[in-house]
């Protein structure tokens, strides 16, 4: 979040409260937990770094909320760094994937329980934020909602794929995922269609 | 409920329990060597006002599952109660006026009739049920406002999207104002788009307190409701509850690193 707020800060210098509005506006629901201290402390990281200064209003007491924050030159070189920066961040399905491997080889846990567990706790995310995109679809952050209800929707895909692999019993299951991702064979529901995504 | 068929409305009844339960259903197709069991010695209770979603593989017997809870199939084994009463062995008739008076179907391919304009499609489940064409007319007009669709009554289903066909599909599940929704598929036909209305129509009935039983492949789908069961062949494997939070809350999928 560190070029994050420094990005907001090229507009104008501002002060931390409003940086956390404009924040917290560009975030939506998912900004609802970001509190005035973590604003506060990447102000003061940032500053120490050398990439943001603040000015203290004259004749108030010295407190980081009567403080104005503006970029420095290194800021601004930053920002445009960050903004040309192409990384993406990874997603950990090499962590998991380890984990069930791990699990499986030490028989610490059956990786079908990790799977089905992990399942779960992203079913109750995407919950959460499917319900705050239905609750205002034409809100500000609706992008960005929709953005993180994909990633989701990938992710319980995949461990679909890793029940799907794991539940096949051999101790090689894992070598197997990817391989079985297809969904399968004659159902007596006749006419269900394997999603495809509609656009 | 006293099991007449004189309780105008059976959401009204005072039905103790759950809604809707089944006790060791077991469901074959085929003969002999061909025998397969579809569904599996299930147990199930779905209380009052709940949202259950039921997920698994093709040919998991998730279909089946809502047939036989629905009584649009018969059980192997088992019982299957729908508002206090046992419906696997009741007669065809009294059956298929159980299922016309307490039971709501949206299915993956509409099912409506052409020949009728979306309003009449709502209002023939209200007058089959012995009501007026009056009564009928009113709750036609309240539940395709509710699907967002007072502007297309009296459009023929071909003049619809499909996504405005499912909502019609929807309304008319209503009509009768089922104790239970059974929905198989409801999405398996629709793009995005559409299929972000029926959600919201379906987090709209969740808070409405409808009990909603949902057999879906679409994650969204199933992230509207309270409770989902997963099932593989035949059984269920999981069963959890989707209400509380998750771990981390909304604000937890921002990673701040200050």
């Amino acid at each position: 979040m560190q070029d994050a707020v420094l990005a907001m800060l090229a507009k104008e210098p501002s002060y931390g409260y409003h940086l956390r509005a404009r924040l917290r506006r560009a975030l939506g629901p998912l900004g609802e937990s970001m509190n005035q201290g973590q604003i506060y402390v990447t102000l003061a990281r940032l500053e120490k770094a050398g990439f943001v200064v603040c000015e203290r209003s004259d004749g108030l007491p010295d407190r980081a909320d009567r403080k104005v924050y503006a970029l420095t030159p290194a800021g601004q070189r930053r920002v445009a760094a960050w903004l040309a920066e192409v990384g993406w961040p990874k997603p950990d399905l090499a962590e998991f994937h380890l984990k069930l491997v791990a699990a499986a080889a030490a028989r610490l846990a059956d990786p079908v329980e990790l799977v089905a567990a992990q399942r779960r706790e992203l079913l109750r995310r995407l919950r959460e934020v499917q319900q705050a995109a239905l609750a205002e679809p034409e809100g500000s952050a609706a992008v960005l909602l929709e953005g993180v209800m994909l990633r989701l929707r990938a992710d319980l895909r995949w461990l679909a794929a890793c029940e799907r692999a794991w539940s096949s019993g051999d101790a090689g299951g894992a070598t197997t995922v990817g391989a079985t991702a297809g969904d399968e064979d004659g159902d007596e529901d006749g006419d269900e269609n394997d999603e495809v995504e509609g656009g | 409920m006293n099991g007449s068929d004189a309780v105008p409305n059976p959401v009204a009844g005072p039905v103790a329990g759950p809604v809707a339960e089944i006790r060791g259903l077991v469901k074959e197709h085929g003969q002999g060597q061909g025998r397969v069991r579809a569904v599996d010695d299930v147990d199930l209770e779905v209380p009052r006002g709940q949202t259950l979603a039921v997920m698994g593989p093709s040919g998991c017997g998730k279909s089946t599952l809502l047939h036989l809870l629905g009584g649009l199939e018969r059980p192997t084994r088992g019982e299957v109660w729908l508002a206090g009463r046992r419906v696997d062995t009741l007669s065809e008739r009294a059956l298929a006026r159980l299922r016309r008076r307490s039971v709501g179907f949206v299915f993956q391919a509409f099912h409506l009739m052409e020949e009728l304009t979306a309003a009449e499609n709502v209002e023939l489940p209200v007058l089959l049920a012995g009501r007026s064409p009056r009564e009928a007319r009113r709750r036609a007009s309240l539940l395709l406002e509710r699907v967002g669709l007072a502007a297309r009554a009296r459009h023929l289903p071909s003049r619809l999207s499909g996504g405005q066909r499912q909502r019609v599909a929807i309304a008319r599940a209503l009509a009768n104002e089922p104790p239970i929704v059974l929905a198989d598929e409801p999405t398996g036909n629709l793009d995005t788009a559409a299929t972000l209305d029926v959600l919201r129509i379906f987090e709209d009935l969740r808070t409405a307190g409808q009990t909603l039983v949902i057999v879906t492949h679409d994650e969204r789908v199933a992230a509207t409701a309270d409770r989902l069961v997963s099932m593989r062949d035949g059984m269920f494997v999981d069963d959890t509850r989707l209400t509380g939070s998750s771990s981390r809350g909304l604000g937890g999928l921002i990673e701040w690193e200050s």
